[in-house]
């Protein structure tokens, strides 16, 4: 099989401006991946899986991910000019401190497809993709077109992280019922509160039937009063 | 970049549509489709799997098949979960062969913190997951037949040879069904010779039992009759639809994992992968009893030549597991198709995102593809034919 | 009315059965009682092998598994109840005539067993419908199942058929129908039954 910058260079070849990344798996599987702009993702998808030498023609996975934002903190050293009384004499000094910085890393749902191909039985070549934020803009095309193994799996990713696949023929809710309203999947998902009975509650568990009682408590006291 | 519906309907692996003149429904005449929700509790939907069918007379029209009615939150739970407790989790996804699901885990797992496994625990695997096929195949093809009506003597069968095969595991990992066997590294327990000795006992009857199901089954007339010709999957679409496994084979694509990715030791075993001509259920059906077949013939070699040593990488860690960030794919040829688990590791004890790739959800995607223009009482021998299992589809 | 059991004894012995209208019902009830064929997940597995040659069900008189409700006496909760599949489950039970009897098999249909914690699953199927037995286990053995089994006919076999505690299919004021609950945006509405199950006081 070709390597991943041979793969790269191929679809760059192949569709001008694809703008492919590599992204290295810095874990001793090195699996490295392919990241995929959204704009070209599907003009490379076509290509990978019609490509002779490639042909991957087997989508096996599809995997939706979510990376919520990040707050990053960070210690910064800072140069800048204080005021100071040396020796009674007012003077000007420069010096550096160590500032601590918080700033916000957006965060992004990413879904990674896994190929493989099923005449040269080589593989897998992995391909990820990202949207742009987690909450308005989260639209990547869909590659049900062009490997139906995706159909059931990009719904999945759907239905569980809100990922909308532009191009799907039936984008529907899959696992969960119509007229739910979360993607719990997400890390940042609510579960619902039905910890009233926990007989033998332990760690993650315990700290929640303890919040239900006491929400329970709070709102019957809170009754009481009235 | 947006793809129009001319690009799709060009391609053939695009979704096929009902065939030509099966349509007798006429708005017209007064007459129209017939909607029948078929499941969730439906006999023989294997589970609660729901299938919304719009009839044409007695032909399928339009088929959606409905998951999630046994969602269990697999992977939302394994992302709480240590690695290591997430091993008794994937025995309930496949709950027919969950050392086959424990395999795949500590496979992806082991690429994921670079690990080994001495070579006798890798006997041990080929052992029991040959076990699993076996027990799977029985049942899957015993299955079938009750869907066809020929109530419970090929399922009784399939299930005598099942008890034996689940006494053996209840004698090495403590359980029948939920055998929790493997680790990363290795095996929990060793085998005993004893176990070998019973384990050669009960593969060597069972060529006799496949020769048993055979006679009964294969060229008998109604089985025949019901199945050939029958959920016809053609290799073009198989092949786009990513089908594995049996399903797949008996399409005549030759690709099966064993042989493929060369994991663990099935290089060192002779065995062939049979293929199927027509791709219909009688083929797939007589897949899985050349492969029952196949899988003896393994058995009885890694009987054979099972080395001593010992069953764990003794620098294995059990305690406090904590894999290099990075991720890994990981995949074995399980008795319903490729079952994968991708891991992203950000460091933590706990898997950052766990994903399994299950089979039989895959496999479900052909389903209305196979169905159409075939009776209604057909579409639950092609569903049958698949060998779904719930606990995997919807985990 | 009961009889003097060491003259039944001795009439017995003389080839005279006496017995009273209630032995002789729940006699009858007892040996037929015909499940529902309904598994949910991996509990089914064992419960079909209940029902194979090697552990037999028919020997207690309730190998007749029937797929509609309405022809089944008892159900066997069989698996994970998730919140999408509850309502069914409640609907199919609502379905079956009585007397109608629930066993609810393995950890998972008594409490969410290892799935608790999950989004999508009951904490337990006690909380929509009334359970005559529970069985632990996951899954639990098909001895296990048959001791349900035997523990459900000595329920019924003590059942009386007048009086206060008379079972629910005689008393016309105990409810006949259980609300189905709705999938809402979130949860199921409601999450419980308050009529069928109230948070038990755990006693430690």
């Amino acid at each position: 099989m070709k390597t991943l910058e041979e793969i790269k260079a191929a679809i760059e070849a192949a569709v001008p401006g694809a703008g492919v990344e590599i992204v290295q798996n810095p874990g001793p599987a090195a699996q490295h991946s392919l990241r995929l702009q959204p704009g070209s993702a599907f003009e490379v998808a076509k290509f990978l899986r019609d490509d002779a030498e490639l042909a991957l023609n087997f989508l096996s996975n599809v995997t939706g991910v979510d990376w919520p934002d990040k707050e990053i903190s960070e210690k910064v050293k800072v140069t800048r000019a204080v005021t100071k009384t040396v020796d009674g004499v007012e003077q000007t000094v420069e010096e550096t401190v160590e500032e601590t910085r918080k700033r916000v890393e957006p965060g992004y749902l990413e879904v990674v497809y896994h190929l493989f191909s099923m005449t040269q039985k080589h593989g897998p070549v992995i391909l990820r993709m990202r949207t742009e934020n987690r909450s308005d803009k989260v639209e990547l095309p869909s590659m049900t077109p062009v490997w139906r193994s995706a159909e059931f799996q990009e719904r999945e990713i759907f239905d569980l992280y809100g990922v909308v696949f532009r191009g799907h023929p039936d984008l529907r809710r899959i696992l969960m019922w119509e007229g739910f309203k979360d993607h719990p999947m997400r890390r940042d998902y609510v579960e619902p509160d039905d910890y009233d009975y926990e007989p033998t509650a332990h760690d993650a568990v315990l700290a929640k039937a303890k919040a239900h009682q006491a929400a329970q408590q709070a709102a019957a006291e809170k009754g009481a009063a009235q | 970049m947006m793809h129009s519906a001319t690009d799709m309907a060009a391609d053939p692996r695009a979704r096929a549509t009902r065939p030509e003149g099966t349509l007798v429904s006429d708005p017209d005449d007064g007459t129209e489709l017939l909607e029948v929700s078929m499941g969730p509790h439906h006999p023989s939907t294997h589970g609660v799997f729901r299938m919304d069918v719009a009839l044409d007379g007695e032909k399928v029209a339009r088929l959606k098949p409905v998951f999630g009615y046994l969602h269990r939150n697999h992977e939302k739970l394994g992302e709480g979960n240590s690695y290591l407790a997430s091993m008794p989790y994937t025995d309930r996804l496949d709950y027919i062969c969950s050392l086959t699901n424990n395999w795949a885990y500590a496979l992806a797992v082991e690429k994921l913190a670079g690990q080994e496994v001495p070579e006798r625990a890798e006997y041990l695997r080929v052992i029991v997951g040959e076990l699993t096929r076996v027990q799977n195949h029985a049942l899957s093809v015993g299955f079938l037949l009750q869907d066809m009506g020929a109530s419970g003597t090929p399922l009784m069968y399939g299930f005598r040879e099942r008890e034996k095969i689940l006494d053996l595991f209840e004698a090495l990992t403590g359980s029948r069904m939920m055998c929790n066997y493997m680790r990363f590294g290795g095996c929990r327990v060793d085998a005993t010779p004893e176990w070998l000795d019973a384990t050669r006992k009960v593969v060597a009857g069972l060529p006799g039992f496949a020769d048993e199901f055979e006679a009964l089954l294969c060229t008998n007339e109604i089985l025949m009759a019901r199945t050939q010709g029958v959920g016809i999957l053609k290799p073009d679409l198989a092949v786009s639809a990513g089908i594995t496994g049996p399903m797949l084979r008996a399409s005549g694509v030759n690709y099966d994992i064993r042989k493929v990715d060369h994991y663990s030791i099935y290089d060192r075993f002779d065995f062939k992968v049979p293929l199927g001509d027509h791709g219909d259920v009688y083929d797939r059906f007589m897949i899985r009893l050349l492969e029952l077949r196949q899988s003896i013939g393994i058995l009885e070699q890694a009987l054979k030549d099972i080395p001593g040593g010992p069953v764990m990488d003794p620098k294995a860690k059990i305690r406090n597991f904590r894999p290099k960030p990075g991720e890994a794919y990981g995949r074995i040829e399980a008795p319903k198709g490729e079952l994968g688990f991708y891991l992203i590791s950000d460091g933590g004890p706990n898997p950052y995102r766990y994903r399994v790739r299950p089979p039989s959800f895959v496999n479900l995607t052909v389903l209305e593809d196979m169905c159409l223009g075939h009776n209604v009482a057909d579409v639950v021998l092609i569903l049958g034919s698949v060998d779904i299992v719930l606990g995997e589809v919807d985990r | 009315m009961a009889v003097d059991q060491e003259l039944k004894i001795e009439l017995g012995k003389q080839g005279v059965f006496v017995t009273t209208l209630q032995e002789l019902y729940n006699w009858g009830r007892r040996n037929s009682v015909w499940p529902m064929n309904f598994g949910l997940a991996c509990c089914a597995i064992e419960m079909i092998a209940t029902t194979m040659a090697r552990y037999d069900l028919a020997r207690f008189g309730a190998e007749v598994f029937r797929p509609s409700p309405r022809q089944a006496d008892m159900m066997i909760i069989s698996g994970t109840v998730t919140k999408k599949m509850a309502p069914q489950v409640v609907r199919l039970y609502n379905q079956m005539a009585e007397p109608r009897y629930v066993i609810a098999m393995g950890a998972c249909a008594i409490s969410g067993g290892p799935f608790k914690q999950g989004y999508n699953v009951l904490k337990g199927i006690d909380r929509y419908i009334p359970v005559d037995v529970h069985i632990p286990g996951c899954p639990p053995r098909p001895e296990a199942l048959l001791e349900a089994f035997i523990t459900l006919q000595k329920k019924i076999d003590g059942q009386s058929l007048t009086g206060e505690d008379r079972p629910r299919f005689l008393n016309s004021e105990a409810p006949g129908e259980f609300a189905v609950p709705e999938p809402g945006e979130h949860d199921l509405e409601p999450a419980a039954n308050k009529n069928v199950w109230t948070v038990p006081v755990v006693i430690r």
